[in-house]
C-alpha cells in the first residue's frame, strides 16, 4: 500500500505546531497502525529527520497509553484502540490525517503525545476504597450478586485512554469519571464513601478544565471498551443525591 | 562472597511466621523519618508503594509511562492463583506450594515458594476489599476456574482482564496515598542508575523523559519493581517499553543476576506476519482446553498450504498430525507451556509449519464447535476469537487459528534473599524483576500472585527489619557519590547522542532479538550459544560505533530512551548466553538439546545443577563471575516430569 500521511508536528507545549505531509510506501495490510508509523519513523531517522513522537506501550489494547485522532476519530475508524487498528481498514492511495487528542485538560507534550495526568488526579480525588493493606475480612464475607458484579466489571473495564474526552465536542471527562464512580457505587465495598467520592471526583473533574456533558453520546460511540453512558446517568444521580444531603456545607 | 539466602530455620510451615516475629520493627513515630524509593508501578511496585506509605514511610514512586496505571501487569489475562480451597476440591497451601515447586522443575527455593502460597489467600481478601470486581457465582460468592492444567480450581479471575483489575486496584490504593501526601509520583521518569554509598543503596539517578533533566533522589532503601527482560528477544508479549535497564544498572552496581537464561515461551501467541512486526500478542492458554493443535502430516501438504494452493479445511483427517495428542496421549493438548512450545518448534523445523513464514501451527476448534455448538464456544472464547479476527483478519469459527510460541515471561532476575534484598544492602527486587519463586518455569496465574505477595505482604515486614537498623536521619544528597553517578549518566547520554552513525536503534534491537531467539530460545546447544556470544559481542561493538540517535537530551526523545534500553539488552544478552552455556542440563524453559531423555523430554541433572546461578559483574568486557546457591529440598521429592 502507498499512503499519504498528514501528521500534526509540534516541538513542545509552547510551540504552535502544524501539519506535515509524509508519503509512505510498502505498507502491508497486516501491519498495525502503529507499526505503519514505526516504518515512517525508521525512514525519517535514516533521512536525519526527527521521528514522529506518539504514546504507546502494550500494543494489545489494554494499557490505554496509545491515543491518536485518526481521520477525525479517536483511535480511528473502528471502535478499538489505535494499537489494535490494522492497515486493512484503509485503502491503497488514501490520505490519512493524524492528530493528538484535542482538549484543554490534555496539553500537547510533543507531536502526538499529550499529558493525561488530569485523569490520575481525578482518581486521586476519591477513586478508591479507603482500606489499608491487611486487616480486611475474608473475601467471601462480602457477597456480591452476580448481576451487580457484572455491571461493576462493565464499568471497571475503562482503560483511561481519554478517547471519550477527545470524541466529545465539550471535551467532557464524564464517561471516564462516571465509570469509576459507578464501579464503586454498585459494589458493597464502595458504600461507606459513596457520597464523598461522587462529590470529590466531580469537583476535581471540573477543576481540571473538562467540559460539561450534553448527552451527544459521542464518548460511548468511540470508547474502545464500550463503556456505556448509563454510567453518566448513574454518576449524576450519585452526585445530586450526595450534594442535597452533603455534610460538607 | 558466600550467598546467604537468610532462610529462617524451623519447619517449612512456620518459617514465615517466625521470621516476621524475629524481624525488627521501626517505631511508629520514626517511620516518617524514612524515605523509600519504589521504581516501577506494576503489581509489585504499586502494592509496595501503597502499603509502605500506609505504614507511614515517605515514598517516591517512579514509572516511565505517563501514568502508573499503564504498567504491563495490566495485560495479564488469565487469573491469579490462591490456596483458598473455596471449591472444596482438595486445595491447600501445601498443594499450591508443591505444584509451584514441581512446575518450576525444582529450581526454586522451598521457603520462598511456601511463603508465596501462604500469603496468596490474603491477596484475594485484600483485592476484594478494594473493590476489584472478580467473577462471581449466582450465590454472590467468588468463582474459580482451573487453569494451566492444575488439578484444582484455585484461579480467581475478572473476565479475561484479571491483570487489569488487580493493577487498577493497586493503583487506586497508590492514588489514595498520593492524595494523602505520603507518595510522591514521578511519571515519565526513567531510572538510570543506583547510587551506592559505603556499600548500601542510598538513592537513584533518573532522567525526566519530557525535559531530559538528569536528577538524583536519596532514600534509605530502594525497591526495584521493574518487571522482566523478555524484550531482549525484540519480539515478545511484553509491552514496547518493558526493559531491563533498572535491574541491569543495579547489577553493574553490585547486585547479582540470577538464572538469566530461564525464560518462558508461551505456546499460544499469534504468529509473526512479517518483518514489520513490533510485538506479539498472547491468546489465552485456556484455548487449549477445546482447540486441537495440528499440522499437515507431510512436508508436501504443508508446502501447498503455504503457497495457497490448498486451504486448511481441505486437508483430510488422515493427512493431519495432531502431534500433541499423538505424543502425549494422557495430557494431549494440555501439556505444560514449555512442552507445547517445544513441540510446535519441532514440527515447524521439519518443514510442516503452516503460515507464509512456515512458523505456525493450527489450533482448530472445528470439532469443539461440532460437539458443543457455536454458542457454547462463543460464550467461552468469544472475546478471544474477536481479538484474533481483529489482528489477523481471519474468522476462527470458520478456519483454524494459527499460533506460534513467543517469549512471555522471565523467571530469572536479580538475586534476592528471603527478605527480597539483593546483594546490595538496602536494594530490593520485587515481582518479575527478581528470580525467586518460579524456578525454571512459571505456572499460569502465578505471576500476579507473586507481584502482589511481594508488594502487599512481604516487603512491608522485611524492609522494616532493614530500616530499623539504619539511623533515621536524612540521606545527604550532597554526598559525592550522587554527583558522580549523575555525571556518569550524563556522559553516557552525551556519548550516545554523539555517535551519529548510520543504523537505527531498532536495527540493533531486531538483530539482537534474532540471535537470542535462534540460539537462546526454545532449544539451545553449546555450539549455538558460543556462536551467539561472538555475534552479540560484535553487535555491541557496532552499536557503540554506528548507532544513529537524533535530537537532543533536553526534549522528549523516544529514540534516546530506546537506545539506553537496547544498550543494556546487548549486555544482558551475553550474560544469558553464558548462563545457558553453564547450565549443562535441561529444566523447565531451559532446554539444552544435548541433555534430553530418549523420548526428547527435558533431562535434569539434580546432582550437579540443583543450584541458583548468580552472576557478579566484574567489569566491562570481562567474563562475569558465577556464584552458586545450592537448592535444598526437604519437603518435596524430586521427580522427572512426565506428561505421557
Amino acid at each position: 500500500m502507498k499512503l499519504t500521511l498528514k501528521i500534526w508536528r509540534q516541538k513542545n507545549n509552547s510551540d504552535k505546531g502544524g501539519f506535515a505531509t509524509y508519503p509512505v510506501d510498502g505498507i502491508s495490510k497486516d501491519m498495525s497502525f502503529l507499526e505503519m508509523l514505526d516504518v515512517l519513523n525508521d525512514q525519517l531517522t535514516e533521512k536525519g529527520e526527527d521521528p514522529v513522537h506518539f504514546d504507546h506501550d502494550c500494543r494489545e489494547g489494554i494499557c490505554g497509553m496509545c491515543s491518536l485522532y485518526i481521520n477525525g476519530k479517536p483511535h480511528g475508524p473502528l471502535q478499538t484502540t489505535t494499537c489494535q487498528l490494522h492497515m486493512r481498514s484503509f485503502n491503497d492511495g488514501e490520505t490519512i490525517t493524524i492528530e493528538p487528542w484535542r482538549a484543554k485538560a490534555f496539553p500537547v507534550v510533543k507531536d502526538l503525545v499529550v499529558d493525561r495526568s488530569a485523569f490520575d488526579r481525578i482518581i486521586q480525588a476519591g477513586g478508591y476504597v479507603s482500606v489499608n493493606t491487611g486487616g480486611v475480612p475474608d473475601a467471601n464475607e462480602i457477597p456480591v450478586p452476580k448481576t451487580v458484579a457484572d455491571l461493576a466489571m462493565d464499568a471497571a473495564q475503562c482503560i483511561g485512554c481519554g478517547a471519550c474526552v477527545a470524541a466529545c465536542k465539550n471535551a467532557s471527562a464524564m464517561l471516564f469519571t462516571s465509570a469509576k464512580i459507578s464501579q464503586l457505587a454498585l459494589l458493597p465495598q464502595g458504600q461507606v464513601e459513596r457520597k464523598t467520592r461522587a462529590e470529590k471526583m466531580v469537583a476535581q473533574m471540573d477543576a481540571e478544565g473538562f467540559g460539561a456533558c450534553t448527552n451527544t453520546g459521542a464518548c460511548e460511540a468511540e470508547c474502545p471498551k464500550g463503556i456505556s453512558i448509563t454510567n453518566i446517568a448513574r454518576m449524576n444521580r450519585e452526585y445530586f443525591s450526595a450534594v442535597v444531603s452533603s455534610e460538607s456545607l | 562472597m558466600i550467598l546467604d539466602s537468610k532462610i529462617p530455620a524451623g519447619p517449612l510451615a512456620e518459617k514465615w511466621t517466625k521470621h516476621k516475629f524475629n524481624s525488627k520493627l521501626v517505631n511508629p513515630a520514626n517511620k516518617r523519618k524514612y524515605d523509600v524509593i519504589v521504581v516501577g508501578t506494576g503489581l509489585a511496585g504499586a502494592s509496595a508503594a501503597a502499603s509502605l506509605a500506609e505504614l507511614g514511610y515517605n515514598v517516591k514512586a517512579f514509572c516511565f509511562q505517563d501514568s502508573p496505571r499503564r504498567a504491563h501487569s495490566i495485560a495479564a489475562q488469565g487469573g491469579i492463583n490462591a490456596a483458598k480451597n473455596y471449591q472444596n476440591d482438595g486445595d491447600s497451601v501445601f498443594r499450591l506450594f508443591y505444584d509451584t515447586i514441581k512446575g518450576g522443575d525444582y529450581r526454586a527455593r522451598e521457603a520462598n515458594v511456601y511463603r508465596l502460597a501462604e500469603v496468596s489467600v490474603k491477596i484475594i481478601d485484600q483485592c476484594v476489599a478494594q473493590g476489584v470486581p472478580f467473577a462471581r457465582e449466582y450465590g454472590g460468592l467468588l468463582a474459580n476456574r482451573s487453569f494451566g492444567g492444575a488439578q484444582v480450581s484455585r484461579t480467581f479471575y475478572a473476565r479475561g482482564q484479571t491483570g487489569q483489575q488487580l493493577l487498577l486496584g493497586a493503583y487506586s490504593a497508590l492514588s489514595r496515598q498520593v492524595a494523602n501526601g505520603k507518595v510522591k509520583l514521578y511519571p515519565r521518569t526513567e531510572m538510570m542508575d543506583v547510587v551506592v554509598i559505603d556499600g548500601h543503596a542510598r538513592g537513584i539517578v533518573t532522567r525526566n523523559l519530557i525535559t531530559g533533566a538528569v536528577e538524583t533522589h536519596a532514600a534509605h532503601a530502594v525497591l526495584l519493581c521493574t518487571g522482566g527482560y523478555g524484550n531482549v528477544f525484540f519480539l515478545s508479549t511484553n509491552a514496547m517499553g518493558s526493559n531491563v535497564t533498572a535491574a541491569w544498572r543495579a547489577h553493574k552496581r553490585g547486585a547479582y543476576f540470577a538464572n538469566p537464561c530461564f525464560t518462558q515461551i508461551h505456546p499460544t501467541c499469534i504468529p509473526v506476519s512479517g518483518d514489520h512486526q513490533s510485538k506479539l500478542t498472547l491468546m489465552s492458554e485456556s484455548l487449549r482446553n477445546d482447540g486441537r493443535v495440528w499440522v499437515p502430516a507431510t512436508k508436501e501438504t504443508a508446502e501447498k498450504l503455504r503457497k495457497g494452493q490448498i486451504k486448511a479445511n481441505d486437508i483430510k483427517e488422515e493427512d493431519r498430525d495432531y502431534f500433541l495428542e499423538r505424543k502425549y496421549p494422557s495430557f494431549g493438548n494440555l501439556v505444560p507451556r514449555d512442552v507445547a512450545s517445544r513441540n510446535a518448534k519441532y514440527v515447524c523445523d521439519e518443514g510442516r509449519g503452516v503460515n507464509e513464514t512456515g512458523e505456525a501451527v493450527f489450533l482448530d476448534f472445528r470439532d469443539a464447535i461440532k460437539r458443543d455448538g457455536r454458542n457454547i464456544i462463543e460464550q467461552k472464547y468469544g472475546n478471544l476469537f474477536d481479538m484474533y479476527k481483529q489482528i489477523t483478519g481471519e474468522d476462527p469459527y470458520q478456519v483454524p487459528m494459527m499460533i506460534y510460541p513467543a517469549v512471555h515471561y522471565t523467571m530469572g532476575g536479580l538475586w534476592v534473599d528471603y527478605n527480597l534484598m539483593t546483594t546490595v544492602p538496602g536494594l530490593y527486587a520485587l515481582g518479575e524483576a527478581n528470580f525467586s519463586d518460579h524456578g525454571a518455569n512459571r505456572l499460569g496465574a502465578s505471576a500476579l500472585m507473586q507481584g502482589l505477595a511481594d508488594g502487599y505482604f512481604v516487603i512491608p515486614y522485611t524492609v522494616g527489619d532493614y530500616l530499623a537498623q539504619v539511623p533515621p536521619k536524612k540521606v545527604d544528597e550532597n554526598h559525592p557519590e550522587f554527583a558522580k553517578a549523575k555525571e556518569e549518566v550524563q556522559n553516557r547520554i552525551k556519548t550516545i547522542l554523539s555517535i551519529n552513525g548510520s543504523k537505527t536503534v531498532d536495527y540493533f534491537h531486531k538483530k539482537l532479538g534474532k540471535i537470542m531467539w535462534n540460539e537462546c530460545g526454545m532449544a539451545r546447544t553449546a555450539e549455538g550459544l558460543k556462536k551467539a556470544k561472538a555475534e552479540i559481542q560484535a553487535l555491541k561493538a557496532d552499536f557503540w560505533k554506528d548507532v544513529k540517535v537524533l535530537g537532543t537530551n533536553e526534549e522528549l526523545n523516544q529514540s534516546l530512551e530506546k537506545a539506553h534500553r537496547v544498550a543494556d539488552f546487548l549486555e544482558l544478552g551475553e550474560l544469558m548466553v553464558d548462563d545457558a552455556l553453564n547450565r549443562e542440563e535441561s529444566c523447565g524453559g531451559h532446554f539444552r538439546e544435548e541433555f534430553q531423555t530418549p523420548e526428547g523430554e527435558a533431562l535434569r541433572d539434580d546432582e550437579n545443577f540443583a543450584y541458583v546461578a548468580a552472576w557478579k559483574y566484574v567489569g566491562e568486557g570481562t567474563q562475569e563471575e558465577l556464584y552458586k546457591e545450592p537448592l535444598e529440598f526437604e519437603n518435596v521429592k524430586l521427580t522427572q516430569r512426565s506428561y505421557k
